[in-house]
C-alpha cells in the first residue's frame, strides 16, 4: 500500500515535526520504498505465532516501597531536574501560554 | 621507548603494574593522539582532563597497592553515555549544549574500575545509521584507505567508519585511544568494528544496564566494549556488565570472569554456518574470507555443520518496523520544554513549539525513522505492521534456538561489504539499511555476537567475520573469536596520513 502527501502530512502533525512542502514531497519517495520492501513481510505464515514481548525471558521486579531508596533517582532534586530546561520560571518548567 | 598508544588495554594494565611507565605518561600519549586526529572527526568533546585526573589516581593507586581492573587505562566514551558535569549530545542539534546531572551505569563502572576518559565519540545521530554520516557534528572519517586512488593517501577517497559507533571504531584504529565503548542496536558495534579492523562485542540483551545510555529502540539496545582484540573486549565487557536495578531488562546473573576463560581451543565444540547467509552477488572477498574463517575454526578443534535459519530474509524488514516504533515512542521525550533545543516561533503555541523544536533538532535520519515508527503504531496499521513484525522477530528467534540444538556458536560474516566510501550510500536509505543483514538477526533474538578482523580484501580494507553465540555465553563468542584472532594473524593498520 503506497501513501500519499496528505498522509505525510498527517503523519508528521502526528510525530509533531513540521515539514515543509518540499521536505514531504521527499519524503513520500522515501517512505514509499521503504514500506513497499517492508511488506513482504506479510508473506511469511505467522498462524499461531504469538509476537515478541522480551527477546530475553526476565520477569518485572518490583522495587521495595522505601521513599529516596536510591538517591539518584529518588525526589528532592528539583535543580537538577532543572538545570538542563531551556526556559525554566520560578522553579518550573516553562512553556508558552496555553489559555487565551 | 616504546609509543605507548600502540598498546593493547591488557599491554597497558599489565605494564602499569609492573611499573614500566606511568598511567600519566599512558594519558598523555593519547590525549597527543587526540589532539593530532582532528581530521577524523572522531570525538564531539576531548576531555584531556578527565583522563589525567583519572590517570594520577591510578597511580597512586599503585603505590598504595591499591589497583583496580582498568587502572591508568585511558578509553573513549560514545556521545550516547550519559557522562556527569560533560556534554552528551548523542550527535545530535537536538541534545546540544546537554550536560547531564548524572553519570550512566556503564560509564560510572567503568570510572569506578580506574578508567579514564578521553573524551565523547561521535557517532550516528541518535545511533541511527551505518556509516556515522548522520551526525549533526560532521561526518567521522576512517583512518582507512582503499590501497588505489592516488599516490597521496590524504587525496584518495574517505571512507566511512561504520556507524553507529563509527567515533568509536576510527579512534581505536587511529589510536587515538585503546578501547572505546559502543553500542548495539542492529550492527552498531559489530559493523563499524569489522569497517577499521578491531574487534567488539555486543552482549547478551540484557548484560550491560541501559540507564543513562540515550534510548533508541529499547527492546535492541546493547552496550558493548570495542578494542583492538579479544582479551582487551573481554577485560572492558567484565567492568561494564553487572546487574542494575535501575535498568527493568537488566539480568540479574553474576559477571563472569571471562578473560581468565578465555581459551582458542575448540575441541568437541560445534560451529554453525547458516545456508541462509550465503548471497547472491555478494563480494567474493566476503566469501572467501568467510571460508578462511571456517578453516580456521576447524584448524582449532571444531567441528563445523551446516545449519539453517530460514527467516534470516524477514529480519531486516521486522527491524525496520520494531526499531523505528520504539524510536517515534522514545523520542518523544524532545518536546523543547525539560530539556535540548528549543525553538519557540514568534506568538506560536505549544503545539506550535513542539512542531518546530523537532522539525529544528531532529536530522532527516532520525525524522524518517520516527515518520516510519509513527506510521507503523498508527490506529489501522498496528496489527498489519507492527504487530506482524513482532510475530516474525519471535520466528527470528526460534530459528536460532532451533540452530543451537545442533552448534554452539554461528560463524557468519559480520558486514556484506568491507567499507564503502562517504556518500556512496547516503542517496537511497535503503541500500544503507542492507548492510545491516547479517548483523540485524542476533540483534532481534538478543543473542550475544562479536566481530573480529579476519584479513584484508583486494582494496587493502579490513574485513570482519561474525560469531553469535547462545544467550549467556558470551565465553563461546570470545573464545571462538580468540581462535579466528590467532589463527588469522591481523597486524594490518591504517597508515597515518591525518
Amino acid at each position: 500500500m503506497s501513501i500519499d502527501q496528505a498522509t505525510v502530512r498527517k503523519i508528521a502533525s502526528l510525530a509533531r515535526i513540521a515539514i515543509s512542502d518540499a521536505e514531504a514531497t521527499a519524503m513520500e519517495g522515501e517512505l514509499n520504498g521503504i514500506l513497499g520492501w517492508v511488506e513482504q513481510l506479510g508473506e511469511v505464515d505467522v498462524t499461531g505465532v504469538e509476537p515478541m514481548t522480551a527477546v530475553i525471558p526476565n520477569s518485572l521486579r518490583l522495587r521495595d516501597d522505601v521513599i529516596n531508596a536510591d538517591p539518584l533517582t529518588g525526589g528532592n532534586r528539583r535543580d537538577d531536574v532543572l538545570a538542563n530546561a531551556p526556559a525554566p520560571q520560578h522553579g518550573f518548567f516553562g512553556v508558552p501560554k496555553v489559555i487565551e | 621507548m616504546t609509543d605507548l598508544t600502540n598498546l593493547t588495554v591488557a599491554g597497558i594494565r599489565d605494564g602499569h603494574r609492573a611499573g614500566d611507565f606511568s598511567a600519566v605518561e599512558v594519558a598523555e600519549a593519547f590525549s597527543a593522539n587526540v589532539a593530532g586526529a582532528k581530521a577524523l572527526n572522531a570525538f564531539i568533546v576531548e576531555t584531556p582532563e578527565h583522563a589525567l585526573t583519572a590517570a594520577k589516581a591510578a597511580d597512586a593507586d599503585r603505590a598504595a597497592g591499591t589497583l583496580k581492573p582498568l587502572s591508568g587505562v585511558p578509553i573513549g566514551m560514545k556521545d550516547l553515555f550519559a557522562t556527569k558535569g560533560v556534554q552528551t549530545t548523542a550527535a545530535s542539534h537536538m541534545l546540544e549544549g546537554f550536560v547531564p546531572p548524572y553519570e550512566s551505569t556503564v560509564s560510572q563502572k567503568l570510572w569506578d574500575a580506574g578508567a579514564g576518559m578521553l573524551g565523547k565519540l561521535n557517532l550516528d545521530q541518535f545511533a541511527m545509521g551505518s556509516s556515522n554520516e548522520t551526525s549533526y557534528f560532521g561526518n567521522v572519517i576512517s583512518p582507512w584507505r582503499r590501497n588505489d586512488g592516488g599516490p597521496n593517501l590524504k587525496d584518495r577517497a574517505a571512507l566511512a567508519p561504520g556507524g553507529s559507533s563509527g567515533g568509536s571504531s576510527s579512534a581505536i584504529a587511529a589510536r587515538l585511544c585503546p578501547a572505546a565503548t559502543g553500542t548495539d542496536t542492529g550492527g552498531s558495534i559489530r559493523q563499524p568494528a569489522a569497517f577499521v579492523g578491531i574487534s567488539g562485542i555486543k552482549p547478551t540483551y540484557g548484560r550491560c544496564s541501559r540507564w543513562g545510555i540515550v534510548a533508541f529502540a529499547s527492546s535492541l539496545d546493547q552496550a558493548g566494549p570495542m578494542a583492538r582484540d579479544v582479551r582487551d573486549c573481554a577485560i572492558m565487557l567484565e567492568v561494564m556488565a553487572g546487574f542494575d536495578a535501575k535498568d527493568s531488562t537488566s539480568l540479574d546473573l553474576p559477571v563472569p570472569n571471562w578473560e581468565a576463560a578465555l581459551s582458542s581451543d575448540l575441541k568437541g565444540k560445534k560451529v554453525g554456518i547458516p545456508k541462509e547467509y550465503r548471497l547472491e552477488g555478494i563480494d567474493p572477498d566476503i566469501d572467501a574470507m568467510w571460508d578462511a574463517g571456517i578453516a580456521m575454526l576447524k584448524d582449532a578443534g571444531a567441528e563445523v555443520v551446516e545449519i539453517s535459519l530460514p527467516h534470516t530474509k524477514y529480519a531486516l524488514p521486522a527491524y525496520y518496523i520494531i526499531a523505528p516504533a520504539e524510536a517515534s515512542s522514545n523520542l518523544a521525550r524532545y518536546d523543547g520544554v525539560r530539556y535540548g533545543l528549543r525553538d519557540l516561533p514568534q506568538g506560536a503555541g505549544l503545539q506550535d513549539m513542539y512542531a518546530a523544536t523537532r522539525a529544528e533538532g531532529f536530522g532527516p535520519e532520525v525524522k524518517r525513522r520516527i515518520m516510519i515508527g509513527t506510521y507503523v503504531l498508527s490506529a489501522g496499521f498496528y496489527d498489519a505492521y507492527y504487530t506482524q513484525a513482532q510475530k516474525v522477530r519471535t520466528l527470528i528467534a526460534r530459528d536460532f534456538e532451533q540452530a543451537f540444538a545442533s552448534c554452539d556458536v554461528i560463524l557468519a560474516p559480520t558486514a556484506p561489504s568491507a567499507a564503502f566510501g562517504l556518500g556512496e550510500k547516503t542517496a537511497d536509505p535503503l541500500s544503507m539499511y542492507l548492510n545491516d543483514v547479517f548483523a540485524v538477526p542476533a540483534s532481534l533474538a538478543g543473542l550475544p555476537a562479536m566481530s573480529v578482523p579476519a584479513g584484508l580484501n583486494r582494496e587493502g580494507l579490513p574485513i570482519g567475520l561474525q560469531i553469535i553465540g547462545k544467550a549467556f555465553d558470551e565465553q563461546g563468542v570470545l573464545n571462538a573469536g580468540l581462535a579466528i584472532e590467532e589463527r588469522a594473524g591481523f597486524t594490518a593498520r591504517a597508515e597515518k596520513w591525518w
